[in-house]
């Protein structure tokens, strides 16, 4: 029977009433006394050296403040790199500088050039078209094959090449690899592009920076995924405030998908900015600029190959990418390709050998970091859709050749450094064809067909390593962070608690989830829990969201802090009730004792703990409060399989989604509702990528889809009804609630299903197409079908 | 957006006067020209709304049996009153945008505008009808001038258009997957004296009426009697949403699910 309230329990959105509401407080929303606006111009120009800028007219103009450009931050760090990657080599990676306002040259179009301060944000905006910039033009590097060439103009002239890193994995298993595919039966090749998305977060980001002369205290209001790693990068690494005089503060934050996890120039300007002039500075990004500075996600081109033996097994498996880095690194960017890409190769499947290959590359266009899934999806499509390749080359079913490759033993270690817990991809597969109702497809493709419509069916399957992740892992592989979570469980004289947790909530429905758990484990009412996030003021020091990390980690520590908080009420209850603390048990927030009909309240031992009349002095401290910092042993290992069904009309190339389901392995689940919602928004932006999405730059590096006018976003009519199951379940065997995380799988998972779906129905129809690159527009899908 | 005076007349006569000033500009739905302003693409010194000018406003007959409607109609409007005398403009007036567009955008606006992928001009053409303005009438086939070009002179304002209803009809608009405008629409209108076909989104010079289907059709007003037909590539609009190939043949498959739709 469903719960109606605690673990497993729909409980409803409590944050949504707000954001319904209008009453959400977004970073917009802050307004400090007496602030100014920024606005900053920005280059035009994918590439240029800066001859001159001249400010004295636009300094001159109404309610302007001041003027910075490049040189005001000459004293100042850049933006730091918070992951290096070590080459093939053994070297490094190439690191360049990343100035928060352009130093010398202009490398993509958005770079920012100048920063005009002023009383409003038109004043602001018309002083900065009064600059007047000199740029030399110089040839633009868009394609990353050429950038790489010997002759390719240079992104950033102080490094020997536009390559970022050349990077094998695992470098010792390439020979192997080699003389698998020399043996092989048959192997099966594809090249495919990954291509560049833009995250587009409903609310753009936004920068408040506030400083007290008074504290010598700098607040910086942000729309941001993790506030303190923002402080610990812009404090430590660029502006050199210490931590006990820099706040950050990200409230309500309208959807993040990634791309509000790093830290951008705009948040480092606007403090700095603040500091200077002893005045708050506020810029808020137009739809416009955000296309132009938001890191973009994605874009890799690939070629992969599988290598079978006789009997259909996969046995070796070598694939060469290259990965955009952009202009500048962006915070996480050099991890994406590599450790949270290469490491997702083995897929569901007990291929035994595997090589990886990327070369990340510089070029002039936006910095690419991490995008829901941030790596894995890269890793899935190309994985998922090669298989069906060879499932087609061998004339075997598609889902029987996945099933008799699947790992069926756990915990299973892979070839590529991580160990799966658990999983079982064979229940999720039944699951799917349950759900899908497969068994029915070829009665529905016959009445599409009786209307003139080319119906297809997509299968694949995911894997994705969540919860990131083990600190001393991450850390020899390059992270510059920590990867832990904090929560402090506060509970209050009357029992009410509140929980202070380092992970950060913009849409993931925390506030909800988090009070779930809390109050299932001392059996209380969801309502008297309260979270409190996105304040490092608030909250102890803490890692934020992103990478479905959220309950797997976050929940973690909530839930050590939470055993805490028993243990101690506990003691209490035994003072109070006079009996061992041994024998109390705690049932529906009631502690009792073993055996008898002895028992106080919940509220009874919170009120002892703060007003300790009756209380064990002598042996603990008053008080009902406690924080735990969990550091998780591994990733976890949500799995999946998806199934989509298109139909494509024949004469214009247009594809529908009519069908798709979608089986997960969550693990144990908080809200069975919530963790629904996620997967229908990550179904929603995965197949936005695989029919809609997409950014493209001409070759003069000029952004061509720069606004929704040419950038595809999926709409509610671009979507079916989804059927989504996650009642297959193996908890995972190393984190305290068993969960694995949610909130990335349908993106990950969705695209190879929507392809492989179109792939099938043009063959069907007898069109001998392969392969089509995303999105599958209808101008492409007709492209392909006249055989271009 | 750059500051500038507003005006708000409530007769033709005050607009055409206000419009006079040097760079003053029609407003009328601003949906286009609000997004063009906020971009800072254009500086007029004066908008001069027709929003408050009750003759330009509404649907209504004429002797001539023609459906009579104000420049600064909005779309929401056309599509609710004239579903039952002219169904196929009132489809293609409730296909445009979404509700925000279509309470405030207008059919005036739109024609002043002409963009290439904007959906009102094929009607206009297609059905022949007359774009009235402050000055004089002008038949459809002679105002459409190009992409954005139309015969207006300046400060001139459409105040009315008139279509005659053809005996059939039907617009079929293939969406642009981002902007929803017109990758290619095709309106098909037959009359007592033949056919007229109209296109928009497809070429470079702006909706055009094409001549060889109309003979077709007129002789036949049939899908198949378009068999065999088709529009060169050249001079149809290329870009990341579809080569000139694609919307040339978008054009004859679009006109022959026009004709199998009209009613
Ligand atoms: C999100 C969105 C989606 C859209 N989708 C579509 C679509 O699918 N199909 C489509 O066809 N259109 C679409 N449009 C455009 C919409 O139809 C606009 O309403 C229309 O193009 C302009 O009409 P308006 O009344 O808003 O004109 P305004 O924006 O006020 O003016 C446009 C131009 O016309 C001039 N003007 C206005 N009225 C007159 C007049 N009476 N006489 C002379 N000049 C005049 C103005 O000076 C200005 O130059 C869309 C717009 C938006 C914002």
């Amino acid at each position: 029977m469903p719960k109606d309230s605690g673990i497993g329990a729909s409980s409803k959105r409590r944050e949504d009433v707000r954001f319904l509401t209008g009453a959400g407080n977004y970073t917009d929303d802050i307004n400090v006394h007496g602030q100014a606006y920024v606005h900053f111009l920005r280059s035009d120009v994918a590439h240029g050296r800066i001859v001159s800028i001249d400010t004295s007219d636009a300094a001159a103009m109404p309610g302007v403040v001041r003027i910075f450009t490049g040189d005001d931050f000459a004293g100042v760090g850049g933006l730091p790199c918070g992951w290096q990657v070590t080459d093939r080599f053994g070297q490094p990676m190439q690191e360049p500088a990343h100035p928060v306002l352009a130093q010398g040259k202009v490398r993509h179009v958005g770079d920012p050039i100048a920063a005009v301060v002023a009383d409003s944000p038109e004043q602001a905006r018309d002083a900065a078209e009064a600059i007047a910039v000199e740029i030399e033009e110089l040839p633009a590097v868009v394609d990353m094959k050429a950038a790489l060439s010997a002759d390719a103009p240079k992104v950033h002239d102080d490094l020997t090449s536009n390559l970022c890193y050349d990077w094998g994995f695992v470098e010792e298993n390439k020979d192997a690899v080699a003389a698998a595919f020399e043996k092989a039966a048959h192997v099966t090749t594809l090249e495919l592009v990954n291509q560049r998305l833009v995250a587009n977060p409903m609310e753009p980001r936004v920068a408040v920076g506030d400083y007290s002369r008074a504290t010598d205290e700098s607040t910086l209001y942000t729309t941001s995924q993790n506030p303190h790693v923002i402080r610990l990068l812009m404090g430590a690494f660029v502006l050199g405030i210490p931590e006990h005089k820099l706040r950050v503060v990200a409230p309500d934050v309208g959807g993040g998908f990634g791309t509000k996890i790093f830290h951008y120039a705009e948040e480092a300007f606007c403090t700095f900015a603040a500091r200077q002039l002893a005045r708050a500075v506020k810029w808020t990004s137009s739809r416009s600029e955000a296309f132009m500075s938001d890191a973009h996600g994605r874009d890799h081109v690939t070629k992969i190959e599988l290598a079978l033996d006789a009997d259909n097994n996969f046995t070796a498996l070598r694939t060469e990418t290259y990965a955009n880095m952009g202009a500048y690194l962006s915070t996480f960017a050099p991890s994406v390709p590599t450790w949270l890409h290469g490491t997702l190769m083995a897929g569901n499947y007990k291929t035994p050998l595997i090589y990886v290959n990327v070369k990340a590359v510089f070029t002039n266009t936006v910095p690419v970091d991490a995008y829901r899934g941030a790596g894995r999806p890269e890793a899935t499509y190309q994985l998922e859709r090669v298989i069906d390749k060879a499932a087609r080359e061998l004339g075997v079913d598609p889902i029987a050749l996945r099933r008799q490759n699947f790992i069926t033993q756990f915990p299973y270690a892979t070839p590529v450094a991580v160990e799966y817990d658990t999983g079982d991809y064979h229940a999720t597969m039944d699951k799917l064809e349950e759900i899908a109702d497969l068994a029915g497809f070829e009665a529905r493709l016959a009445e599409s067909k009786a209307r003139g419509k080319l119906r297809g069916l997509g299968v694949n399957c995911y894997i994705e390593a969540c919860g990131i992740a083990p600190s001393n892992l991450v850390g020899q592989l390059g992270a510059r962070a920590g990867l832990y979570e904090s929560a402090t469980v506060r509970v209050n004289a009357t029992g009410s608690i509140s929980v202070m947790t380092g992970s950060h909530s913009h849409g993931q429905g925390h506030e909800t989830a988090f009070p779930q758990v809390v109050a299932d484990m001392l059996g209380i009412d969801e309502s008297m829990v309260e979270i409190v996030h996105g304040d490092t003021a608030r909250t102890p020091m803490g890692m934020g969201t992103y990478g479905s990390r959220s309950l797997a980690v976050g929940g973690s520590a909530m839930v050590k802090a939470t055993n805490k908080i028993i243990a101690k009420a506990k003691k209490i209850a035994a003072h109070l009730l006079e009996a061992s603390e041994a024998d109390i048990e705690l049932k529906d927030g009631q502690f009792s004792v073993a055996g008898t009909d002895k028992s106080v309240a919940w509220g009874d031992v919170t009120l002892a703990a703060y007003v300790p009349h009756n209380y064990p002095l002598e042996d603990m401290e008053p008080g009902l409060e406690e924080t735990a910092f969990y550091d998780p042993s591994n990733f976890t290992y949500p799995s999946g399989a998806y199934a989509c069904e298109v139909e494509v009309d024949p004469d214009t190339g247009r594809v529908t989604v009519e069908r798709f389901a979608a089986a997960d392995d969550f693990g144990n689940i908080v809200n069975p509702m919530i963790v629904s919602g996620q997967v229908h928004g990550g179904l929603a932006q995965g197949i936005g990528q695989a029919l809609l999405e997409g950014a493209a730059y001409d070759e003069n590096g000029q952004l061509l889809t720069g606004s929704y006018m040419d950038y595809a976003m999926p709409r509610a009519s671009d979507l079916p009804f989804y059927t989504v199951d996650h009642s297959c379940s193996t908890p995972c065997t190393h984190n305290p609630l068993g969960v694995k995380g949610c909130g990335e799988a349908g993106a990950i998972g969705s695209p190879p299903a929507v392809v492989n779906a179109v792939v099938d129905a043009l063959r069907r129809q007898g069109h001998d197409i392969t392969h089509i690159d995303m999105p599958l527009s209808p101008s492409r899908v007709w492209a392909a079908m006249q055989g271009e | 957006m750059y500051a500038f005076d507003f005006e708000k007349p409530s007769t033709i006569a005050e607009a055409v006067a206000a419009l006079k000033d040097e760079d003053a500009q029609a407003l009328s739905g601003g949906q286009t020209l609000l997004p063009t302003l906020k971009q800072r693409l254009a500086s007029p010194s004066k908008l001069v709304s027709l929003g408050g000018i009750a003759e330009m406003q509404g649907i209504c007959h004429n002797d001539a049996g023609q459906i009579c409607i104000g420049a600064a109609t909005p779309h929401a409007r056309v599509a609710a009153e004239v579903a039952g005398d002219y169904p196929a403009l009132a489809a293609l007036a409730g296909g445009i945008g979404d509700p925000a567009v279509r309470n405030r955008g207008t059919i005036g606006g739109s024609l002043a505008n002409n963009d290439p992928s904007a959906c009102y001009p094929s009607a206009a053409l297609a059905s022949g009808a007359v774009i009235v303005t402050n000055a004089r009438q002008i038949a459809a086939d002679e105002y459409f001038q190009g992409m954005f070009a139309t015969a207006l002179d300046e400060g001139e304002i459409i105040t009315e258009v008139r279509f005659p209803v053809p005996q059939s009809a039907a617009y079929v608009k293939f969406e642009q997957p981002a902007s929803r405008f017109a990758l290619v629409g095709v309106f098909v209108a037959r009359f007592a004296d033949g056919v007229r076909v109209a296109v928009t989104g497809a070429s470079e010079n702006g909706v055009f009426r094409w001549a060889e289907a109309e003979a077709a059709l007129s002789a036949n007003f049939a899908a198949d009697a378009l068999d065999g037909l088709s529009l060169p590539a050249d001079g149809m609009i290329a870009d990341l949403h579809g080569s000139a190939a694609y919307r040339a043949h978008l054009v004859a498959v679009l006109t022959k699910r026009a004709v199998a739709n009209a009613s």
